[in-house]
């Protein structure tokens, strides 16, 4: 019985640690399915959990706090675009620009306006997401197993967590069930191609680009206005990179992307309490090994030990129109 | 803008001094701006931070062992650059630099004397970070990995080994804070202030140290490497055109191994500067961000060691001088540099050629048309 909770207490905290790390992930998704690299993913969830904790602060009104977090995400994402597809700057160089922008503005911001050493002063009540309990929760808990799964792991999230589970599945049907999927696979494989059929590159890539900023705003929002309860500085801690990671762990593809963040969301939960127990056989595993288990891992697929991630063929190359 | 403005050549004074400096003066009327925002008057903002970077002796030498820091990282992103390789992993490889000075000198420091303790010591640096960039270079040269993605996860994992190593293995026994013992005063590089005063000048205690003269041998050695020797025009053959190096017997493998190889020794030395100039012991994230901006020092001054040295003097006054300005004005912080850092990225590098088509207008106007080549 105890075993039994224990892991629904893992399980129910991967969920909570993997929904950031998903949208993210969705978000890059679609950059770099429109071939543009985007590892500005850190840097924009970084300012969007900023304009989320203060605009909360500020009104108390947590919805008002996630769409200027939208607002924010998107904004970086068009100087993502307007440097990468605009300009045909280096995708790398202007994601990088972005990250160290964001993390220094943040917190010059933070303290020129709220004085308290880069942080949000803190939310409650209305400005956060707060967790929402789903219909049947109580009557379902008595069910052994499958009703306690339902009450302890599914329900008692905030909504961005489950938005975030509408995310994957909007992103899958978009990508591969719509008109404009189909499109931005194709000019992320070859651009030359979109562009004889009388479509616009730098357009489809705009957008994909402002789906990306839009999610990534998402993601922020839920690390300032509803995981915790104000912004601190450098609180995505690397998180926009293990997204990344898990984008390419999936392949580029939406489902197994969303397992991948479900994967390391886990191996972060059982981190924590794995901490300073000692195992049988192995003994004591150190914290850091488990942290540091998503980027070896990235490392090993990539090198084609494990199965191949091959990117979207376009991806990185500013497209020149011919003359 | 009915014509290709990308094919024109502009003289050289224009693409490698107009620009650029435009470039960087975009990014610092977009500080302003943000100064401005805040409630801070940019201009008594830019007279603090001269006077903070300069106005006295220890200022000056402050803001020189910052120079030294970016001279090394900004060197190691310029020399993969050169090979077309995008080396972020410039942090990690600094970090792992200096657990080899770690390694070297807890183990060793009682038993040499200095005269082979100091030289051992930036051997190990180098060699230590030249490994760390070695795996991603063997990966990407052998297996097609993107070395960009691999080597910001080896920052990562640099980061994870070395708070582990610290906190459990390299830790002086008995103490809270993950550091590990000091240095026998044997493994220590002279400071300046101590070199300058067996010459008879007297000038006042800053970490300042004699790693300052190494970076400027580095930048010797870098030039005459990339310019002026077989190996150096290989590796810019192969950046140029990977193909066209094949086709003249050079083999790209083995460049992208040398390359980053030598681009992780470079950064690795951060730690002659940082653990055997400064600390004189081991702690956690003594880099402190400087591989990343070794990044923007490499793309403001154009890859070259000349502009390497320019670039990281003024990202020295920036810095020192970003410590004046957070003590003198409390609505800054020192994170201003870390966001001037950021867009100087920006405008230098990812829009490095935003204002090229303008230039190119004005330049067309000025210059009687024979005079133009399309190149």
């Amino acid at each position: 019985m105890e075993m039994l909770t224990s892991t629904f207490g893992v399980l129910d905290a991967t969920l909570r640690v993997s929904t950031p790390l998903i949208l993210a992930s969705m978000a890059g998704l679609f950059s770099e399915r429109s071939g543009i690299v985007d590892i500005g993913l850190e840097g924009k969830m970084l300012a969007a959990a900023f304009a989320a904790g203060s605009v909360a602060a500020v009104t108390g009104s947590a919805w008002l706090a996630l769409l200027c977090a939208v607002i924010v995400g998107v904004a970086l994402a068009m100087v993502h675009g307007f440097a990468c597809i605009t300009h045909r700057g280096n995708q790398v160089v202007s994601g990088l620009a972005i990250n160290i922008l964001a993390s220094g503005l943040t917190v010059v911001l933070g303290i020129a306006w709220f004085r308290q050493g880069g942080q949000t002063p803190s939310l409650s009540g209305d400005a956060r997401f707060l967790p929402i309990e789903l219909p049947f929760n109580q009557t379902l808990s008595d069910v052994p197993i499958l009703g306690q799964f339902y009450a302890d792991v599914i329900s008692g999230h905030n909504i961005i967590v489950y938005i975030a589970w509408l995310v994957v599945f909007l992103s899958w049907v978009v990508v591969y069930r719509t008109r404009f999927g189909l499109r931005l696979r194709a000019v992320g494989e070859n651009p030359l191609a979109v562009d004889t059929g009388g479509l616009s590159v730098s357009g489809l890539r705009f957008s994909a680009v402002a789906i990306c900023g839009g999610l990534s705003g998402i993601a922020g929002a839920y690390l300032s206005t509803a995981q915790n309860a104000s912004f601190v500085r450098e609180m995505t801690a690397g998180q926009g990179y293990i997204a990344l990671a898990a984008l390419i762990f999936g392949k580029w593809r939406p489902v197994p992307a969303m397992f991948a963040c479900l994967m390391f969301g886990f191996l972060d939960a059982v981190a924590i309490r794995l901490q300073g127990v000692v195992l049988p056989v192995i003994g004591e595993i150190p914290v850091q090994a488990i942290q540091a288990l998503p980027y070896v891992l990235t490392v090993v697929l990539l090198a084609g030990f494990i199965g191949r991630a091959t990117a979207p063929k376009a991806v990185g190359t500013p497209f020149v129109k011919e003359r | 803008m009915s014509i290709n403005t990308s094919n024109i050549a502009l003289p050289g004074w224009l693409e490698i001094v107009v620009i650029p400096v435009l470039n960087i003066l975009l990014a610092l009327i977009s500080a302003g701006l943000i100064m401005l925002a805040i409630g801070v008057n940019p201009v008594e903002a830019v007279g603090i931070m001269i006077y903070g970077a300069f106005g006295y002796d220890e200022a000056i030498g402050y803001t020189l062992y910052y120079t030294t820091n970016f001279i090394f990282t900004g060197l190691a992103v310029a020399v993969a650059f050169h090979a077309n390789l995008f080396n972020i992993g410039g942090e990690g490889q600094a970090y792992i630099g200096g657990l080899g000075v770690g390694v070297v000198f807890l183990t060793l420091d009682s038993y040499l004397p200095t005269l082979l303790l100091i030289p051992l010591g930036i051997a190990a640096a180098g060699l230590f970070g030249a490994a760390w960039a070695f795996i991603p270079a063997w990966l990407q040269a052998h297996r097609g990995s993107h070395i960009v993605i691999t080597t910001i996860m080896f920052n990562f994992i640099a980061a994870s080994i070395m708070v582990y190593l610290l906190v459990n293995v390299l830790i002086k026994p008995g103490q809270m804070s993950p550091e590990s013992r000091l240095f026998d005063e044997g493994a220590w590089l002279p400071f300046m202030h101590e070199f300058l005063a067996r010459f008879g000048f007297e000038v006042s205690r800053s970490p300042l140290n004699v790693s300052l003269f190494f970076a400027l041998i580095c930048c010797l050695f870098v030039w005459i490497y990339i310019w002026r020797t077989r190996w150096g025009y290989e590796l810019r053959t192969s950046g140029y055109s990977e193909s066209a190096a094949r086709y003249a017997g050079i083999q790209p493998k083995t460049i992208i191994i040398s390359a980053m190889c030598i681009s992780g020794a470079l950064a690795g030395f951060v730690a002659v500067n940082e653990i055997m100039g400064v600390h004189h012991r081991l702690l956690l994230n003594f880099t402190a961000g400087y591989g990343f901006t070794g990044i923007a020092v490499s793309l403001m001054g154009r890859n070259h060691p000349v502009g390497i040295i320019v670039a990281s003097l003024l990202f020295g006054i920036l810095y020192q001088g970003g410590a004046e300005l957070a003590f003198e004005i409390p609505k800054i912080t020192r994170e201003m540099v870390v966001a001037i850092q950021g867009l100087i990225i920006l405008f230098s590098g990812a829009l490095a050629l935003m204002l090229r088509p303008w230039v190119v207008h004005i330049y067309l106007k000025f210059s009687s048309v024979d005079a133009v080549e399309p190149v």
